[in-house]
């Protein structure tokens, strides 16, 4: 549906795994750091909204 | 096809009259040509107002959650699923229902012929084979099976499932085609292309949500679209929210969809909206060899769970 591969993920820890679930979070950080924001599906209204912001903030 | 309309009348009235029922849910004749209309019938003297041709693509089965009374609902081959459904769902009881099954051989695709029909149709007239469409100025024939609904034409379940009475012997099955093509070809795209191709058949959407109305599924009390509180998805016509819409009410369709069309038929602006239940079906049949609607007597792969189902995307 458009998503990139690796944006949603699944695991399964239990409370009793807490080395897994640092792991777990480490790697999920780490490929979700590469693939950078999420663009597809953000709205595009808040870009433009954010944009006005910045430039009334400038001046 | 247009014979079945008599075996109809006469099964519908004789239930009727029986008082068997309090009330036949059919088609009668729309108010335009080529959309025909749900209607209920509570008295045998009534009974004529019922019709039956090419143009009854709408799910009768919409019209069956929470009732109370007992019904006559006539079913082709999707409609009767869609009742499958129904029950195993506890929306309606099976002693309720008096099944008037009606083997199917396609509904006809009426945006298809007004596109292909030089001015606007006025009367739509068909025998076994043709329809034949007329208006201002023109006469137009169309084989019945070059205009049938895309469903229809990959339709490999045209025979009621679950039925009390069958108004005709049955029709034969379609076999040898390829229901998946078109999803296959989505699925071999990029995320970049995905994304894009889904922008461009859902950038038509008004929100009308017709679609979500004309579908059996769409029985909540109050859908998560309508919902405020909490919002779950934008209201807007930003491109996103009209994504994260179309998804979601994709996947509360997941293993119950029976590609039976109505939402498709129901689009104003014409959104391949099947596309997206289609991919559903298609890996609710390749993962738990599901196909919605074929029995009452087992659970449906997503409200139950076996050791066996697959969880290669858990690590």
């Amino acid at each position: 549906m458009g998503l990139e591969p690796g944006r949603l993920q699944f695991s399964w820890v239990s409370s009793a795994e807490a080395i897994k679930f640092v792991d777990v979070v480490k790697e999920v950080t780490s490929i979700i750091r590469d693939l950078g924001p999420n663009t597809h599906f953000a709205k595009k209204s808040f870009e433009v909204v954010d944009k006005d912001l910045q430039t009334t903030g400038t001046e | 096809m247009l014979e079945y309309i008599h075996k109809i009348r006469e099964i519908a009235s004789d239930l009727l009259k029986k008082k068997e029922v309090e009330m036949v849910i059919g088609f009668r004749k729309g108010t335009v040509p080529m959309m025909n209309e749900p209607t209920f019938v509570n008295r045998p003297e009534d009974i004529t107002a019922l019709a039956w041709d090419s143009h009854c693509g709408i799910n009768l089965a919409n019209y069956l959650p929470n009732r109370k009374e007992k019904i006559a609902i006539i079913a082709k081959g999707c409609d009767s699923r869609n009742i499958v459904t129904h029950i195993i769902e506890n929306k309606i009881q099976r002693e309720q229902l008096v099944i008037i099954g009606v083997p199917c051989k396609g509904m006809v695709d009426r945006q298809l012929i007004a596109n292909r029909s030089e001015g606007e149709v006025l009367e739509a007239l068909e025998d076994d084979d043709n329809i034949i469409v007329k208006g201002h100025g023109f006469e137009k024939r169309f084989r019945k099976t070059e205009v049938l609904q895309k469903n229809c034409e990959i339709c490999i379940h045209r025979n009621p499932i679950l039925y009390d009475k069958l108004v005709a012997d049955k029709v034969e099955e379609q076999t040898d085609m390829d229901r998946y093509e078109d999803i296959r070809r989505i699925e071999a795209m990029d995320p970049k292309e995905k994304l894009d191709f889904f922008d461009k058949i859902l950038e038509p959407c008004i929100r009308c949500y017709a679609c979500r109305n004309a579908c059996p599924l769409c029985y909540c009390p109050t859908c998560f679209v309508d919902e405020h509180r909490p919002q779950w998805v934008g209201k807007s016509q930003d491109s996103t929210d009209i994504r994260v819409f179309h998804f979601l009410r994709a996947y509360h369709c997941a293993g119950r969809c029976t590609d039976c069309g109505a939402c498709e038929r129901a689009c104003p602006v014409g959104i391949p909206v099947r596309l997206l239940t289609k991919k559903l079906e298609k890996d609710c049949l390749e993962l738990f060899q599901w196909e919605a609607g074929m029995t009452i007597d087992i659970r449906p792969p997503l409200d139950t769970y076996k050791p066996g189902d697959p969880d290669d995307f858990i690590k």
